[in-house]
């Protein structure tokens, strides 16, 4: 008898391709499990932006993983509301993403400040003396920004 | 109803593939990443929309079949984002137009009696939101910047406003779905998209085109008669599929 915590257990292999030290549980896509009376496992998964490029990657790594565990039956279906938002990502999550280098989301949605107020600080040395240098970085949940005290370029995580 | 939720998906992917056009032309690369990002959002906006079509018209449709498998006159897009990209400055005074449209429409369409209406409309005001940010403050950074930019960015605004009539202007599929209450009230957006644009342009130190208000408009998008450049990009759009029907990675 397969359980929604075994695969959710199951699903702590699965990755994110862009920002590889997260699981797709980190990063707060997955937004059920369900197990179907004929034992086929549905997984829900909703995309972080309209055009990630990742999620083709992403069903096709939560089937492998599940039927490389022996579930015979997998499907992924995606929905789109309610929108993602980066208050789903988890602590430990956003704790990996800065030890990979990229600051995490410093705000929730309901509390995030203007955009000249936002404080982002640098994932190498903490210096909050730090400078957005773009919106819009390297994939689309993401900002640039520049430490004014290293000197180091870094990717914010933005939140949204 | 397909042919409405064709309409909103042509808009966005035209638009999308506009700007995609700019991917390793930017002038710097911030700009680069940025072009390309929102041609991403948008492109996967119509996505979710082309789906959507898909499920309902069945048939052995899928996502693909729309962009690749018609002809012009079946494109339902507004003239505007066909529009050719032209200089930076008319890629910004098209994006500043239609971003700030877009922003209305999806915030209205939230409240759409269609459920997946309303959820792509969620999902994709959050990320518009960023867009017309970008487009404001490049509208401003030009406007307010040397001669030439101000002068550039003026001459594209002004060039391009004809083309704006045509998104509040229903047409017979639209009026059928607002009086159904799936599609918001276009004509009702009007004066809101007029109080960005006019604040935006107050801001960067130029002037609304007010000569041309109220004035004729280009329009036929909607009804399938498009611009010579419509032909164009379609043909490179399609190129691929054309020449090698139903070809997957
Ligand atoms: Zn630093």
């Amino acid at each position: 008898m397969i359980t929604k915590e075994t695969i959710l257990n199951y699903l702590e292999e699965v990755f994110d391709p862009e920002v590889p030290v997260l699981t797709i549980q980190d990063l707060g896509i997955v937004r059920d499990v369900i197990i179907h009376s004929d034992q086929k496992v549905e997984v829900v998964i909703t995309p972080t932006y309209s055009g990630c490029p990742a999620m083709n990657t992403i069903s096709t790594n939560i089937k492998f993983e599940l039927i490389g565990r022996g579930i015979q039956q997998v499907i992924v279906t995606e929905v789109l509301s309610p929108a993602w938002t980066t208050d789903w990502m988890t602590e430990t999550g956003k704790q990996k993403l800065k030890e990979y280098g990229i600051a995490p989301p410093q705000y929730t949605t309901k509390n995030n400040p203007s955009e000249t107020e936002v404080v982002v600080p640098c994932p190498q040395c903490n210096s909050t003396h730090t400078q957005l240098l773009s919106q819009f970085g390297s994939t689309s949940c993401k900002a640039l920004y520049k430490c004014m005290d290293c000197l180091e370029p870094f990717d914010y995580f933005k939140c949204h | 109803m397909i042919n409405y939720i064709l309409h909103l998906a042509d808009n966005a992917l035209i638009y999308g593939h506009r700007l995609s056009e700019w991917c390793g032309h930017g002038p710097i690369l911030e700009v680069d990443m940025a072009l390309s990002n929102i041609a991403l959002d948008n492109i996967g906006a119509a996505r979710s929309l082309y789906q959507y079509a898909a499920t309902i018209e069945g048939n052995g449709k899928t996502e693909d079949s729309y962009p690749y498998q018609r002809d012009v006159r079946e494109f339902k897009n507004v003239l505007l984002v066909e529009m050719p990209n032209g200089d930076f400055a008319d890629t910004i005074a098209r994006s500043l137009f239609f971003d700030a449209y877009q922003f209305l429409f999806y915030t209205a369409l939230q409240k759409s009696s269609d459920k997946q209406l309303a959820s792509i409309a969620e999902k994709s005001l959050k990320e518009v939101t960023y867009h017309l940010r970008f487009s404001k403050e490049w509208t401003i950074r030009m406007g307010d910047g040397t001669e030439e930019s101000k002068q550039k960015i003026q001459h594209a605004i002004n060039e391009l406003w004809s083309y704006t009539g045509e998104m509040f202007d229903a047409s017979d599929v639209e009026k059928q779905m607002i009086e159904t209450g799936i599609a918001p009230d276009i004509a009702s957006l009007k004066p809101m998209w007029e109080q960005i644009i006019s604040d935006t342009l107050e801001e960067a130190t130029l002037s609304f085109p007010i000569q041309m208000q109220g004035a004729w408009f280009q329009k036929g998008g909607k009804t399938g008669v498009h611009t010579e450049y419509m032909g164009f990009l379609l043909a490179e759009m399609q190129y691929l599929q054309k020449s090698y029907p139903g070809l997957e990675w």
